[in-house]
């Protein structure tokens, strides 16, 4: 479940500059897509979403949590249990092996480890033979399915990606957003993706502009 | 990476010092306390101690052995003992004394007898183990106390009698003999040749040494005796203590140097350790910036930089107590060979357990400041900027 009021974003450099944005509703297990043209501040939003930006004006409630009412140590906490990012270019721990990667975040999370969950995932992703493979020595498609892996290993409460689908071709964008969906729900999770992408929009009936 | 080579580079320095100035005042201390005081030919006392004592330099003169005597007849007096030298074989100074001066560094025989008459040496352990010599081997001497090659001794060689255990001393590096075999041998070269390197007269009756070395039974006894000595004789007295201190006070200077050198290079290790948590910190700000979107605090991320810095200085530290000590040993094997002098690989003294930890603790508050820059880590701009 999530919900915004009246969130607005203001740049530290110029206080004239705000983005307001509108009122997101989700009940639980509901989808999200949220289109817009690049600079409209979709990033922004999903920054705030994570808790990954200062919510300065207006609130933002994740599963009854108000995330603007946490402390920062609280706030790290909420995000590391409840929260899944995925980003439009993937991040790892390079030095670690895909295994451990995977094995740091579900740590991070504070929840108990669940084995089964890895292997399932790791087998769905087609990751399953390269868990002890660097992260750099995964092409490009892996590391992509890895870094979905990374977002959702843990069975966050709400899912956020924010353009997972813009450097794929077609058939690949199907697919991550199959994936997508279904990760979301064997989580029982909100799904939030912004893109500029039109090819997603057919996927989604829930869909807001900014 | 270059952080640590610095690190390693300036504590190996300050280490090297700290091990060769306490060693090498070891070993002078343990080489001249059985003597507080030498009679030599007037010089440089600094010169006479070195000579007759340490065995490194070119001795002040000849002196006369009964004058000598005299001098030295006094309640005070506990021990005198009277050596020559002039000769050496192989670089290795051949050394006329009785045997009491086996006795004052503790020598005992390995093997064979002590000298009994004339001609007949013991030899030190280093120089059985250096040169070919055993029980029964025969050597001629040859002039002067550097290898020289020249041997204008072969009329009368010197036979080995025996061979030394390791004392630790300056033993080690002598040939022993009795007073008299070196009075034979100038006798011989007075016969042949009138030239001299360390002119002498000839009078009847005299004899001649090189230094008497003297034991008291009360320090202060010296003090005395060397003013007498130094006032109304035509010998000087030299305190082997009091120009060791000299000496150390001299090599001060260059020990004082080579340590500023080296706190120079520790306070570029320590700024290097600085710059590299906080290169650190911007080379890996994706991999941070990723740890705070799985949750995890400023504080945890401060601490993970903060530890692997002092990672870094450990290791710069004990790998520089290694390499000192490696210098040391090195630095052994080359003094051994040139000055007789050998270093020891020793546990890690207080003075550098202080330093070390000193070292650590002066890279804490280095890579607390740097790890400060983890707060202006934007984890939003830097995952957005993609």
């Amino acid at each position: 479940m999530i919900r915004t009021d009246s969130l607005q974003f203001t740049y530290q450099h110029s206080e004239d500059e705000i983005l307001r944005f509108p009122n997101i509703d989700l009940s639980p297990k509901e989808d999200l897509l949220i289109l817009g043209p690049s600079g409209v501040g979709k990033t922004t939003l999903l920054h705030m979403l994570a808790g990954l930006l200062p919510l300065r004006k207006g609130d933002v409630f994740i599963a009854n949590t108000q995330l603007n009412k946490l402390t920062r140590n609280q706030l790290d906490n909420f995000r590391g249990r409840h929260i899944g990012l995925i980003f439009q270019r993937t991040y790892f721990i390079r030095s670690l092996s895909v295994l451990e990667n995977l094995t740091i975040r579900e740590r991070f999370s504070k929840k108990k480890s669940d084995r089964y969950r890895r292997e399932e995932l790791v087998m769905q992703l087609g990751l399953s033979n390269l868990m002890n493979k660097r992260v750099y020595q995964l092409s490009e498609g892996q590391q992509q399915r890895l870094s979905i892996a990374l977002g959702v290993i843990h069975k966050p409460k709400i899912i956020l990606a924010d353009e997972p689908t813009s450097d794929l071709d077609d058939a690949n964008c199907e697919k991550v957003i199959s994936v997508l969906k279904r990760e979301a729900q064997i989580c029982k999770s909100n799904l939030v993706i912004v893109t500029h992408d039109q090819r997603v929009k057919s996927h989604f009936n829930n869909q807001i502009s900014l | 990476m270059l952080s640590i080579l610095l690190l390693i580079l300036s504590v190996s320095l300050a280490i090297f010092i700290i091990q060769i100035k306490k060693q090498l005042y070891q070993h002078l201390d343990s080489n001249s306390k059985h003597f507080d005081m030498v009679i030599g030919a007037k010089g440089s006392p600094l010169q006479l101690v070195l000579s007759s004592i340490l065995h490194l330099d070119n001795p002040t003169g000849n002196i006369y052995l009964e004058e000598a005597i005299e001098v030295a007849k006094n309640p005070m007096v506990k021990d005198v003992i009277p050596i020559s030298y002039g000769d050496n074989y192989n670089g290795y100074r051949i050394l006329g004394a009785s045997h009491k001066y086996l006795n004052k560094y503790d020598a005992s025989l390995r093997n064979g007898q002590l000298y009994k008459k004339s001609l007949e040496v013991v030899i030190g352990s280093n120089v059985y183990e250096n040169n070919n010599l055993q029980v029964g081997s025969t050597f001629a001497s040859s002039h002067g106390l550097v290898k020289n090659g020249i041997e204008i001794h072969k009329e009368k060689p010197f036979v080995v009698t025996g061979v030394l255990k390791p004392t630790g001393s300056i033993v080690d590096h002598l040939i022993i003999t009795n007073l008299e075999s070196i009075w034979q041998l100038h006798e011989h070269e007075d016969e042949h040749q009138h030239e001299n390197d360390h002119p002498e007269e000839e009078h009847e009756g005299k004899r001649e040494i090189t230094s008497l070395l003297v034991a008291f039974r009360n320090p202060m006894g010296a003090i005395q005796m060397s003013r007498f000595v130094n006032e109304k004789t035509t010998m000087q007295a030299a305190l082997p203590k009091f120009e060791i201190e000299r000496l150390m006070s001299f090599l001060g200077l260059g020990f004082k140097t080579i340590n500023g050198i080296s706190i120079a290079i520790l306070l570029v290790a320590l700024l290097s350790i600085f710059v590299n948590v906080i290169k650190t910190v911007r080379e890996r700000k994706q991999e941070l910036a990723l740890l705070r979107t799985y949750g995890v605090s400023i504080f945890k991320l401060m601490q993970l930089v903060f530890l692997e810095s002092m990672i870094l200085a450990l290791i710069g530290v004990v790998f520089g107590w290694i390499l000192g000590r490696t210098g040391i040993w090195f630095f052994s094997i080359f003094s051994e060979g040139t000055y007789g002098y050998h270093f020891v690989f020793s546990a890690p003294s207080g003075k550098e357990l202080y330093m070390l930890v000193l070292i650590l603790l002066t890279t804490f508050p280095a890579a607390i400041l740097a790890s400060l820059s983890l707060l202006k880590l934007n984890v939003s701009k830097i995952l957005a900027d993609a």
